[in-house]
């Protein structure tokens, strides 16, 4: 029985240090859905986010208002990416597009490297990194107070994010633009504005996300190495799906604790770092195009 | 197509560059600089990176393969070197680094099962699954480190028909010959058959396949031989410029240098993989040197590298907005600017790839 309870004490912490991976990925399902872009910079966009709003708190703000300006500053962020990288290279391919989002990424974490240091800052949300007591008493499981955090905090963005895709005008927008860009323009809507909500929006994913990792681990320049992890995350949900992300990032944390903690040991530990990189071939090979993504159709 | 081995295949002008570099590279260098310090820390490892960074160029260039994982092709080259000198002692060294570059051939063939379906973005998640997995195996099974559990451990001493390459500028020449060697068989690969099919599996791969060109066999000998090309390069890494085995200096931070070598040198050029490689590893150096000489120090260290990745960052979104082609291009600009007056030579007005 203990044995049991302990295996869903490692699916349960497994799925919920997912919702991070999840949160990282849901970034760059939705720059990829606004703009066809691959944002290799989302893992820097994480650092840069909560790097600054650190450096902000310990100018002095307070956390609400640096909160916000951190998001400012991501909007800014977002701006000058989409007027001075992705605009010069409309229609180019995807691979070029790609590598100039890598470049993008070295940007970010030079950026905020140089503006606000390189040591490793403690982030205290107030949140224990504990065990939660009634859980224990309840069921006798062992369960992280910022697990859980990190789980509904990821929970309620989407809700917000598939309100806002579903009921808004802007969301409308969205997914015209997303479907076809140029007959979107065409009638009208405001290609600008729209992507300027995207990257907003996947800045405040970043940040979000940066929090949470921050939280735990300290923000540092390894966030930017944690984030690659999310990479496997998109391609077992897909790209293009925001319900993708989610599943993808609960099936690698799941996956990836499990088999840590059972076959881990017996070589020597350590395989976090790469079980979710072989799983997403494993995916790759049986399904390209992810759980929820499109079919992917080339045309010649 | 023809059958002539690579190695018979040249033009004048091949032949002209190669005695003009090979004597300046044997002679010229070696009695002007006499310093260890530009040996050990420029040349030797200006060379092994060139080296990885045509393997990188041929995968990523040449065959259009977006892979990013050189690193750990190179730490199993490494590796590979250090326990055939340690366990083979009997073989010679030059047969143990072709040896080793073919130990990493066939983790890259591996490792290249899945550009049979995949490419782009998702291409270079399953090659770094190969990069994440390769120094993690190194790290966490003994024997691949002879059980040695003091972090450091020497690389064996370059013997080669019973004579000891051991001083900087000794070192030095093994590298250059087997970096000039394999660079010639590279651009000999590049300019054959085998490289136009990589180059016809890069531009359009269905079109490629419906004129008879396998893929499997393209892309995968791609791999393979990239990571051979790498595989070499790490193994001459750790043995002449980090003279010790560590997997830590094969992660992926290097991986990325040699992804940015290349697309800063110039995707699809050899020489690319060199002005790329001189670059990648200079700027750093006189980056700081800067610092300290017009800062004196004012500066701080961590600043610098900061500003370093900026500068890495900013120059290959430069690059890809106005030169996708890189340095090596530029390179061409300014020598045919130089050759005729005023009309452009017509061969070397490139389209820019369009897909």
């Amino acid at each position: 029985m203990t044995e049991f309870l302990f295996f869903i004490e490692v699916v349960v912490a497994g799925l919920l240090a997912g919702t991070m991976y999840s949160l990282v990925a849901l970034g760059f399902v939705l720059i990829y859905k606004a703009s066809s872009t691959f944002n290799f910079a989302q893992g820097a966009m994480v650092f840069f986010a909560v790097l600054s709003f650190v450096g902000f708190m310990e100018l002095g703000i307070p956390f609400v208002l640096a909160f916000f300006v951190t998001i400012l500053l991501m909007a800014l962020v977002g701006l000058a990416t989409e007027k001075l990288v992705l605009k010069p290279l409309r229609n180019q391919s995807e691979d070029t597009l790609l590598m100039a989002t890598i470049g993008l990424g070295f940007v970010l974490e030079g950026l905020a490297q140089a503006a606000w240091g390189v040591e490793v800052r403690r982030l205290d949300l107030g949140i224990p990194d504990f065990p939660i007591q009634w859980i224990i008493e309840s069921t006798g499981l062992f369960i992280s107070a910022l697990d859980v955090t990190a789980g509904l905090v990821a929970a309620g963005l989407i809700i917000a994010l598939a309100l806002l895709f579903k009921y808004t005008k802007m969301g409308l927008g969205l997914r015209a633009v997303a479907d076809d860009p140029g007959a979107a323009s065409s009638i009208g809507i405001p290609l600008g504005s729209i992507m300027l909500m995207v990257w907003t929006a996947a800045g405040i994913v970043a940040l979000v996300a940066g929090m949470m990792w921050g939280a735990r681990a300290g923000v540092q320049f390894a966030l930017v190495d944690l984030a690659l992890k999310a990479l496997p995350v998109l391609i077992i949900g897909g790209f293009s799906s925001i319900p993708g992300a989610i599943v993808g990032g609960l099936i690698i944390g799941a996956t990836e604790k499990v088999l840590e903690v059972y076959i881990g040991p017996y070589f020597g530990g350590a395989i976090e770092g790469w079980a979710p990189f072989v799983l997403a071939i494993f995916f790759l090979l049986w399904r390209p195009e992810g759980l929820f993504g499109e079919k992917i159709i080339r045309r010649v | 197509m023809s059958n002539k081995p690579v190695f018979l295949s040249y033009t004048r002008s091949d032949l002209t560059n190669f005695v003009v570099l090979m004597g300046l590279g044997l002679a010229v260098i070696p009695f002007l600089v006499q310093t260890d310090y530009w040996y050990s820390s420029i040349l030797i490892p200006w060379l092994c990176l060139s080296l990885a960074a045509i393997g990188q160029q041929i995968v990523m260039g040449y065959a259009g393969q977006l892979a990013l994982g050189a690193a750990g092709f190179m730490a199993a080259g490494a590796f590979a070197l250090f326990n055939l000198e340690l366990r083979l002692e009997f073989i010679p060294f030059p047969i143990n680094l072709i040896l080793a570059g073919l130990v990493a051939a066939f983790f890259g063939i591996l490792f290249g099962l899945p550009s049979l379906r995949v490419r782009g973005i998702y291409l270079m998640v399953a090659t770094l699954a190969s990069q994440f997995f390769i120094i993690w195996m190194i790290d966490k099974f003994g024997w691949f480190k002879n059980y040695d559990t003091s972090g450091i451990i020497t690389a064996q001493d370059i013997v080669i028909f019973g004579r000891e390459f051991t001083t900087p500028m000794e070192m030095y020449f093994v590298v250059l010959v087997v970096v000039a060697v394999l660079t010639i068989l590279a651009i000999n690969m590049t300019r054959g058959s085998t490289g136009r099919n990589w180059m016809a599996v890069r531009d359009m791969d269905i079109a490629a396949e419906s004129m008879g060109i396998s893929l499997l066999r393209t892309k995968l000998q791609a791999f393979a031989i990239s990571a051979f090309f790498c595989g070499v390069a790490g193994a001459l890494f750790a043995f002449t410029y980090l003279k010790s085995m560590e997997p830590v200096a094969f992660d992926i931070k290097l991986s990325f240098r040699i992804l940015f070598m290349v697309i800063l040198g110039g995707l699809g050029t050899i020489n690319g993989a060199f002005i790329g490689a001189a670059f990648i590893l200079l700027f750093p150096v006189v980056l700081n040197t800067l610092g300290n000489e017009i800062f004196h120090g004012m500066i701080d260290a961590t600043i610098i590298s900061s500003i370093e990745l900026v500068v890495f960052g900013v120059l290959i979104i430069v690059f890809m907005i106005y030169e996708p082609l890189g340095m090596a291009k530029l390179w061409e600009n300014i020598k045919a600017r130089f050759k005729s007056s005023r009309v452009p030579d017509p061969t070397l007005v490139q389209t820019r790839k369009n897909t």
